[in-house]
């Protein structure tokens, strides 16, 4: 079995009289990439304050490897870094100092620890400049660093991507991917981006207006669901009459350099050999999920049951 | 404890706004002091002019202790402004920056790192204070010499200059004490807000309200001035009484002692049930 790393249990929070996270029951296991999705204002930043002890819930409880947040703090977040929205630091230190400083919080300073982290996020070289210098991807980066410093077995990422260029959210990606595969870590990361938490999760959850929508594997949670995909070939006429013969799609859409159709990821790769096998050249197919898509299709469904 | 002390401490020198109150005192006290030094011997010329024809005054009476004592009565207004830039940032400057987010996440108790921030700030205070102190005392001795101390408080007192070592150090001490009351403060508001500005005005007008509610002379507020921690401020200039009255400087401290802990009470119950949304 599985050991729990993370636990919450009917955990709400109400700012006003609207609840921004109700009844949120989530479990990570160790080892997992552990995506959680939502639009903005879904609850994702509430819940990853609450995980922390920054925000105090209205009642519920965490358990970070196995301990009580409410009751054991200290043990809680023993193992625990992370991010909780942009990284901001103290801009009149260096990056060393920050860490130096925010090391000794979680016990003993270890110079080493600090330029292994550094180098680990390629900062290495900058350390000893004032934060102030550093760009917005630098900060990101040293935002992971300072969840690295402490030797965590859990960290917690709220949307570590977000204002980055496409080469910094790949950087980030492949930082995560790196940590999770050799150094054994289990990580919780926050994202509205569907495609995101598609790359790189091995489990997710979904939440929205402060809900539980789904929570699992994040290969059974996408392909459960038809996916819209977007086929770059040639002969469109043909493709579509083989969809429609074969495959039983009758709702597509003819574009300029292709089509688009709603079918099950696993049908992929038989329409594409029909494609092949009729003289179709096929240059891409691409799915085309939005989060909003999929929160569609899971509630539809929900509906329905 | 002492490391999260070390680590506050840092934060607040690294800061250039701690360095604004050491350089108004390293600039106003030299120039007040030099300025006296040309241009002072009057104030003492017209004091003692009257009390001439029934006394005979020898020695220095325009000396480093006297300018010192003047320096000390004429800024207590000012220096806890000084103290709020810091005192008013310790929190609020958190919240502001967005730090508390990489602080109060680690695996440490809100109350230590309250109480680390509060130690630090009270040593700023009497960092600060006792800048005041060796840079008044230190270049008032050094430009205008020693002698006896002529102080006009409920007529004339000269004290012997043999006592004014001990009687300018326990000065310094009650006064370092009082001003971390006007600390205590700063920080109550600086946790309430997620502004320095805020707690840097707040505490000013109090002090100011204080100080003005405390000196008018209606029955009203003569029966409110006992509760005003701003009466007892000036806790400094009872150990320049010819006797030295301990029992009232006791009082003084005891109340000044009272009013800090009621001002950190609520803010320690605050900060560790904060909801932090910065």
């Amino acid at each position: 079995m599985n050991e729990l790393v993370l636990k919450t249990n009917n955990l709400t929070k109400t700012f006003k009289k609207k609840k921004a996270v109700d009844s949120l029951n989530l479990e990570v296991l160790k080892g997992d990439v552990f995506g959680f999705l939502g639009p903005n204002g879904a609850g994702k930043s509430t819940t990853i304050r609450m995980l922390f002890g920054l925000i105090f819930p209205d009642c519920g409880d965490i358990e970070i490897f196995g301990k009580s947040l409410k009751n054991n703090r200290r043990n809680a977040l023993k193992d625990v870094g992370g991010i909780v929205e942009k990284s901001d630091f103290y801009l009149y230190l260096t990056g060393y100092k920050n860490l130096e400083l925010l090391s000794s919080l979680s016990g003993k300073v270890d110079k080493k620890r600090i330029f292994e982290v550094l180098e680990i996020v390629g900062l290495k070289e900058r350390a000893h400049d004032k934060v102030k210098t550093y760009s917005h991807g630098m900060k990101q980066r040293l935002g992971i660093a300072q969840a690295l410093v402490s030797n965590p077995k859990l960290i917690i990422l709220d949307e570590p991507t977000n204002g980055l260029d496409p080469q910094g959210m790949k950087e980030i990606r492949d930082l995560i991917k790196e940590l999770s595969s050799s150094q054994n870590i289990t990580v919780f990361i926050s994202s509205h981006l569907l495609n995101e938490i598609e790359q790189i999760a091995t489990r997710m959850a979904i939440i929205n207006q402060g809900k539980l929508i789904t929570q699992g594997y994040v290969k059974d949670l996408l392909n459960s669901e038809e996916t819209k995909f977007f086929f770059k070939i040639d002969d469109k006429e043909k493709a579509t009459n083989i969809l429609t013969e074969k495959f039983s799609i009758t709702d597509i859409t003819t574009l300029e350099d292709g089509l688009e159709c709603k079918l099950k990821n696993d049908i992929i790769p038989y329409v594409n050999k029909s494609f092949v096998e009729s003289n179709i050249k096929v240059y891409a197919i691409t799915p085309k999920r939005t989060l909003e898509e999929y929160f569609l299709s899971v509630t539809e469904n929900n509906e329905k049951y | 404890m002492i490391n999260l002390i070390y680590y506050e401490l840092l934060k607040i020198f690294k800061k250039w706004r701690t360095y604004i109150g050491f350089i108004a005192i390293g600039i106003l006290i030299p120039l007040i002091e030099f300025v006296l030094y040309f241009s002072g011997q009057g104030i003492i010329e017209n004091t003692t002019k009257r009390l001439e024809q029934d006394f005979i005054l020898v020695g220095n009476l325009f000396n480093g202790w006297f300018v010192t004592h003047l320096i000390m009565n004429s800024l207590w207004i000012h220096i806890p402004f000084l103290i709020c830039l810091v005192a008013g940032d310790v929190l609020a400057g958190e919240a502001s920056a967005g730090t508390y987010r990489i602080l109060l996440i680690r695996p440490v108790s809100r109350n230590k790192i309250l109480i680390s921030k509060y130690i630090a700030t009270l040593i700023y205070t009497l960092s600060l204070v006792f800048f005041l102190a060796f840079i008044s005392l230190g270049l008032g001795l050094l430009l205008l010499g020693t002698g006896d101390l002529l102080i006009f408080k409920d007529g004339l007192l000269i004290l012997p200059q043999d006592e004014l070592w001990f009687r300018f150090f326990l000065s310094f001490l009650f006064a370092s004490y009082a001003m971390c009351v006007v600390s205590t403060l700063a920080f109550l508001f600086s946790s309430l807000v997620e502004n320095s500005i805020g707690p840097i005005i707040g505490t000013m007008a109090v002090i100011i309200f204080f100080f003005i509610i405390g000196n008018l002379p209606y029955d009203f507020f003569i029966t409110l001035k006992p509760y005003l921690f701003t009466t007892y401020l000036d806790v400094w200039t009872l150990v320049f009484d010819e006797k030295i009255d301990w029992s009232l400087i006791l009082k003084h401290i005891l109340i000044l002692s009272i009013y800090m802990l009621s001002l950190f009470l609520p803010t320690y119950l605050l900060f560790r049930k904060k909801d932090i949304l910065s």
